[in-house]
Protein backbone atom coordinates (compact mmCIF):
# COMPACT_ATOMS: atom_id res chain seq x y z
CA UNK A 1 0.00 0.00 0.00
CA UNK A 2 2.67 2.47 1.04
CA UNK A 3 4.94 1.48 -1.78
CA UNK A 4 2.26 2.07 -4.37
CA UNK A 5 1.42 5.48 -2.92
CA UNK A 6 5.08 6.40 -2.86
CA UNK A 7 5.52 5.57 -6.52
CA UNK A 8 2.66 7.87 -7.46
CA UNK A 9 3.87 10.53 -5.10
CA UNK A 10 7.28 10.26 -6.72
CA UNK A 11 5.75 10.68 -10.16
CA UNK A 12 3.54 13.60 -9.11
CA UNK A 13 6.55 15.89 -8.78
CA UNK A 14 7.67 17.66 -12.00
CA UNK A 15 11.38 17.75 -11.05
CA UNK A 16 11.36 14.03 -10.37
CA UNK A 17 9.67 13.37 -13.71
CA UNK A 18 12.36 15.50 -15.38
CA UNK A 19 15.07 13.45 -13.61
CA UNK A 20 13.50 10.22 -14.87
CA UNK A 21 13.40 11.55 -18.42
CA UNK A 22 17.04 12.60 -18.16
CA UNK A 23 18.22 9.26 -16.79
CA UNK A 24 16.06 7.31 -19.24
CA UNK A 25 18.50 8.03 -22.10
CA UNK A 26 21.71 7.31 -20.15
CA UNK A 27 22.83 6.43 -16.63
CA UNK A 28 24.32 9.43 -14.81
CA UNK A 29 26.01 10.34 -11.53
CA UNK A 30 24.19 12.48 -8.95
CA UNK A 31 26.46 15.39 -9.85
CA UNK A 32 25.73 15.14 -13.57
CA UNK A 33 21.99 14.99 -12.85
CA UNK A 34 22.16 18.00 -10.51
CA UNK A 35 24.03 20.06 -13.11
CA UNK A 36 20.90 19.91 -15.30
CA UNK A 37 18.79 21.68 -12.70
CA UNK A 38 18.84 25.08 -11.07
CA UNK A 39 17.72 23.50 -7.81
CA UNK A 40 20.18 23.15 -4.93
CA UNK A 41 22.24 19.98 -4.94
CA UNK A 42 20.76 18.60 -1.64
CA UNK A 43 17.27 19.02 -3.13
CA UNK A 44 18.28 16.95 -6.14
CA UNK A 45 19.81 14.35 -3.79
CA UNK A 46 16.52 14.15 -1.92
CA UNK A 47 14.67 13.58 -5.20
CA UNK A 48 17.16 10.85 -6.16
CA UNK A 49 16.69 9.23 -2.77
CA UNK A 50 12.89 9.17 -3.17
CA UNK A 51 13.13 7.79 -6.72
CA UNK A 52 15.56 5.10 -5.54
CA UNK A 53 13.44 4.18 -2.52
CA UNK A 54 10.39 3.52 -4.65
CA UNK A 55 12.57 1.58 -7.09
CA UNK A 56 12.06 3.82 -10.11
CA UNK A 57 15.83 4.41 -10.13
CA UNK A 58 18.63 2.00 -9.36
CA UNK A 59 22.17 2.75 -8.24
CA UNK A 60 25.11 1.01 -9.82
CA UNK A 61 28.70 1.26 -8.63
CA UNK A 62 30.92 2.20 -11.56
CA UNK A 63 34.50 2.35 -10.35
CA UNK A 64 34.50 5.09 -7.72
CA UNK A 65 31.32 6.64 -9.04
CA UNK A 66 27.71 5.76 -8.42
CA UNK A 67 25.54 5.92 -11.51
CA UNK A 68 21.80 6.18 -11.45
CA UNK A 69 19.85 4.31 -14.07
CA UNK A 70 16.21 3.74 -14.70
CA UNK A 71 14.46 0.60 -13.48
CA UNK A 72 12.58 -0.26 -16.64
CA UNK A 73 10.66 -3.07 -14.97
CA UNK A 74 9.25 -0.77 -12.30
CA UNK A 75 8.45 1.95 -14.82
CA UNK A 76 6.54 -0.56 -16.89
CA UNK A 77 4.61 -1.72 -13.83
CA UNK A 78 3.51 1.81 -13.08
CA UNK A 79 2.65 2.55 -16.68
CA UNK A 80 0.44 -0.52 -16.71
CA UNK A 81 -2.88 0.69 -15.36
CA UNK A 82 -3.86 -2.76 -14.14
CA UNK A 83 -0.91 -2.86 -11.75
CA UNK A 84 -2.51 -0.66 -9.05
CA UNK A 85 -5.65 -2.81 -9.27
CA UNK A 86 -3.56 -5.95 -8.84
CA UNK A 87 -1.71 -4.31 -5.94
CA UNK A 88 -5.01 -3.49 -4.27
CA UNK A 89 -6.05 -7.16 -4.33
CA UNK A 90 -2.57 -8.30 -3.36
CA UNK A 91 -2.68 -6.01 -0.31
CA UNK A 92 -6.11 -7.31 0.65
CA UNK A 93 -5.12 -10.95 0.23
CA UNK A 94 -1.86 -10.46 2.14
CA UNK A 95 -3.91 -9.00 4.95
CA UNK A 96 -6.37 -11.89 4.80
CA UNK A 97 -3.49 -14.36 5.01
CA UNK A 98 -1.84 -12.72 8.02
CA UNK A 99 -5.15 -12.23 9.86
CA UNK A 100 -6.13 -15.87 9.35
CA UNK A 101 -2.68 -17.12 10.41
CA UNK A 102 -3.07 -15.21 13.63
CA UNK A 103 -6.63 -16.49 13.99
CA UNK A 104 -5.34 -20.05 13.61
CA UNK A 105 -2.75 -19.72 16.36
CA UNK A 106 -5.25 -18.07 18.72
CA UNK A 107 -7.56 -21.07 18.53
CA UNK B 1 8.58 -9.45 -2.79
CA UNK B 2 7.05 -12.25 -4.78
CA UNK B 3 3.92 -11.27 -6.64
CA UNK B 4 1.35 -13.74 -5.51
CA UNK B 5 -1.87 -12.32 -6.88
CA UNK B 6 -2.46 -12.69 -10.59
CA UNK B 7 -4.92 -10.54 -12.50
CA UNK B 8 -5.90 -11.29 -16.07
CA UNK B 9 -7.91 -8.75 -18.03
CA UNK B 10 -7.97 -9.34 -21.76
CA UNK B 11 -8.52 -6.42 -24.11
CA UNK B 12 -12.08 -5.89 -25.27
CA UNK B 13 -13.61 -8.35 -22.80
CA UNK B 14 -16.00 -7.56 -19.98
CA UNK B 15 -14.56 -9.84 -17.34
CA UNK B 16 -11.42 -10.33 -15.26
CA UNK B 17 -9.78 -13.24 -13.47
CA UNK B 18 -8.08 -12.90 -10.11
CA UNK B 19 -6.05 -15.87 -8.88
CA UNK B 20 -4.21 -16.22 -5.61
CA UNK B 21 -2.62 -19.02 -3.61
CA UNK B 22 -2.57 -18.89 0.19
CA UNK B 23 -0.48 -20.44 2.93
CA UNK B 24 -3.71 -21.31 4.69
CA UNK B 25 -5.81 -24.46 5.01
CA UNK B 26 -8.94 -24.31 2.85
CA UNK B 27 -11.40 -24.04 5.76
CA UNK B 28 -9.59 -21.02 7.19
CA UNK B 29 -9.51 -19.30 3.81
CA UNK B 30 -13.23 -19.85 3.39
CA UNK B 31 -13.93 -18.64 6.92
CA UNK B 32 -12.29 -15.30 6.04
CA UNK B 33 -15.08 -14.83 3.47
CA UNK B 34 -17.95 -16.11 5.58
CA UNK B 35 -17.55 -14.43 8.99
CA UNK B 36 -18.49 -10.72 9.08
CA UNK B 37 -15.88 -9.75 11.71
CA UNK B 38 -13.11 -11.37 9.64
CA UNK B 39 -14.28 -9.75 6.39
CA UNK B 40 -14.21 -6.38 8.17
CA UNK B 41 -10.57 -6.90 9.09
CA UNK B 42 -9.11 -7.86 5.74
CA UNK B 43 -11.37 -5.78 3.50
CA UNK B 44 -10.94 -2.74 5.73
CA UNK B 45 -14.65 -2.01 5.62
CA UNK B 46 -17.61 -2.01 7.95
CA UNK B 47 -19.92 -4.97 7.38
CA UNK B 48 -23.49 -3.78 7.89
CA UNK B 49 -24.93 -7.09 6.81
CA UNK B 50 -23.58 -10.41 5.61
CA UNK B 51 -25.94 -13.36 5.32
CA UNK B 52 -23.60 -16.16 4.31
CA UNK B 53 -26.19 -18.43 2.71
CA UNK B 54 -27.92 -19.05 -0.59
CA UNK B 55 -30.24 -16.11 -1.39
CA UNK B 56 -28.76 -14.07 1.46
CA UNK B 57 -27.66 -10.49 0.99
CA UNK B 58 -24.77 -8.31 2.07
CA UNK B 59 -23.93 -4.65 2.60
CA UNK B 60 -20.57 -2.98 3.28
CA UNK B 61 -19.79 0.60 4.16
CA UNK B 62 -16.40 2.29 4.13
CA UNK B 63 -15.81 5.58 5.93
CA UNK B 64 -12.98 8.06 5.50
CA UNK B 65 -10.78 9.47 8.29
CA UNK B 66 -13.45 12.06 9.17
CA UNK B 67 -16.16 9.42 9.51
CA UNK B 68 -17.97 10.33 6.30
CA UNK B 69 -19.27 7.46 4.20
CA UNK B 70 -16.79 7.05 1.35
CA UNK B 71 -18.29 4.01 -0.28
CA UNK B 72 -21.30 1.81 0.14
CA UNK B 73 -21.57 -1.48 -1.66
CA UNK B 74 -24.15 -4.22 -1.59
CA UNK B 75 -25.44 -7.28 -3.37
CA UNK B 76 -27.09 -10.65 -3.07
CA UNK B 77 -25.61 -14.09 -2.65
CA UNK B 78 -26.71 -16.54 -5.33
CA UNK B 79 -24.72 -19.53 -4.22
CA UNK B 80 -22.96 -20.37 -0.99
CA UNK B 81 -21.26 -23.76 -0.81
CA UNK B 82 -18.87 -23.94 2.18
CA UNK B 83 -15.23 -24.52 1.22
CA UNK B 84 -16.13 -24.52 -2.47
CA UNK B 85 -17.92 -21.60 -4.00
CA UNK B 86 -19.56 -18.22 -3.47
CA UNK B 87 -21.50 -16.50 -6.23
CA UNK B 88 -22.65 -12.99 -5.46
CA UNK B 89 -23.48 -9.68 -7.10
CA UNK B 90 -21.60 -6.51 -6.22
CA UNK B 91 -22.78 -2.96 -6.75
CA UNK B 92 -21.33 0.33 -5.52
CA UNK B 93 -24.02 2.85 -4.58
CA UNK B 94 -24.16 6.19 -6.42
CA UNK B 95 -21.63 5.21 -9.09
CA UNK B 96 -22.05 4.60 -12.82
CA UNK B 97 -20.25 1.25 -12.65
CA UNK B 98 -23.29 -1.00 -12.74
CA UNK B 99 -23.58 -4.44 -11.20
CA UNK B 100 -20.88 -7.05 -11.32
CA UNK B 101 -21.19 -10.78 -10.89
CA UNK B 102 -18.48 -12.41 -8.80
CA UNK B 103 -17.86 -16.13 -8.92
CA UNK B 104 -15.32 -17.09 -6.28
CA UNK B 105 -14.06 -20.65 -6.18
CA UNK B 106 -12.05 -22.08 -3.30
CA UNK B 107 -9.68 -24.96 -3.85
CA UNK B 108 -7.57 -27.13 -1.56
CA UNK B 109 -3.95 -27.46 -2.72
CA UNK B 110 -2.54 -29.31 0.31
CA UNK B 111 -3.38 -29.55 4.02
CA UNK B 112 -1.82 -26.13 4.58
CA UNK B 113 -2.32 -24.36 1.28
CA UNK B 114 -5.30 -23.29 -0.75
CA UNK B 115 -6.28 -21.23 -3.74
CA UNK B 116 -8.87 -18.68 -4.80
CA UNK B 117 -10.18 -18.28 -8.34
CA UNK B 118 -12.24 -15.15 -8.73
CA UNK B 119 -14.11 -14.53 -11.95
CA UNK B 120 -15.68 -11.07 -12.12
CA UNK B 121 -18.12 -10.26 -14.92
CA UNK B 122 -19.10 -6.65 -15.63
CA UNK B 123 -22.06 -5.25 -17.57
CA UNK B 124 -19.85 -3.82 -20.31
CA UNK B 125 -16.23 -3.56 -21.47
CA UNK B 126 -16.28 0.19 -20.74
CA UNK B 127 -17.43 -0.36 -17.15
CA UNK B 128 -14.83 -3.02 -16.57
CA UNK B 129 -12.05 -0.77 -17.85
CA UNK B 130 -13.28 2.15 -15.75
CA UNK B 131 -13.30 0.04 -12.59
CA UNK B 132 -9.88 -1.38 -13.31
CA UNK B 133 -8.53 2.15 -13.55
CA UNK B 134 -10.02 3.28 -10.23
CA UNK B 135 -7.06 2.32 -8.00
CA UNK B 136 -4.73 3.89 -10.58
CA UNK B 137 -6.70 7.15 -10.52
CA UNK B 138 -6.89 6.96 -6.74
CA UNK B 139 -3.12 6.63 -6.52
CA UNK B 140 -2.61 9.74 -8.64
CA UNK B 141 -5.22 11.67 -6.63
CA UNK B 142 -3.67 10.62 -3.33
CA UNK B 143 -0.33 11.87 -4.55
CA UNK B 144 -1.78 15.19 -5.65
CA UNK B 145 -3.76 15.69 -2.46
CA UNK B 146 -0.67 15.03 -0.41
CA UNK B 147 1.33 17.47 -2.47
CA UNK B 148 -1.39 20.08 -2.01
CA UNK B 149 -1.47 19.55 1.74
CA UNK B 150 2.28 19.77 1.88
CA UNK B 151 2.19 23.03 -0.08
CA UNK B 152 -0.41 24.44 2.32
CA UNK B 153 1.86 23.79 5.30
CA UNK B 154 4.72 25.56 3.53
CA UNK B 155 2.76 28.79 3.04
Amino acid sequence: MNLRRDVFQALADPTRRAILLLVASQSLTAGAIASNFDTARPTVSKHLQILTECELLEQKQNGREIHYHINAKKMKEVADFIEPFRNMWDDRFNKLESIMKEYQTRK
Amino acid sequence: MERKTKVTAEDGKHDILIIREFDLPLDLLFKAYAEPELVEQWMGTKVLKLESKKHGSWEFETTDAKGNVAMRASGVIHEFIPNQKIIRTFEMANTPFGVQLEITEFEKLSDDTSKINMHVIYESVAQRDQLLKLPFAYGINMAHNRMEELLKTLK
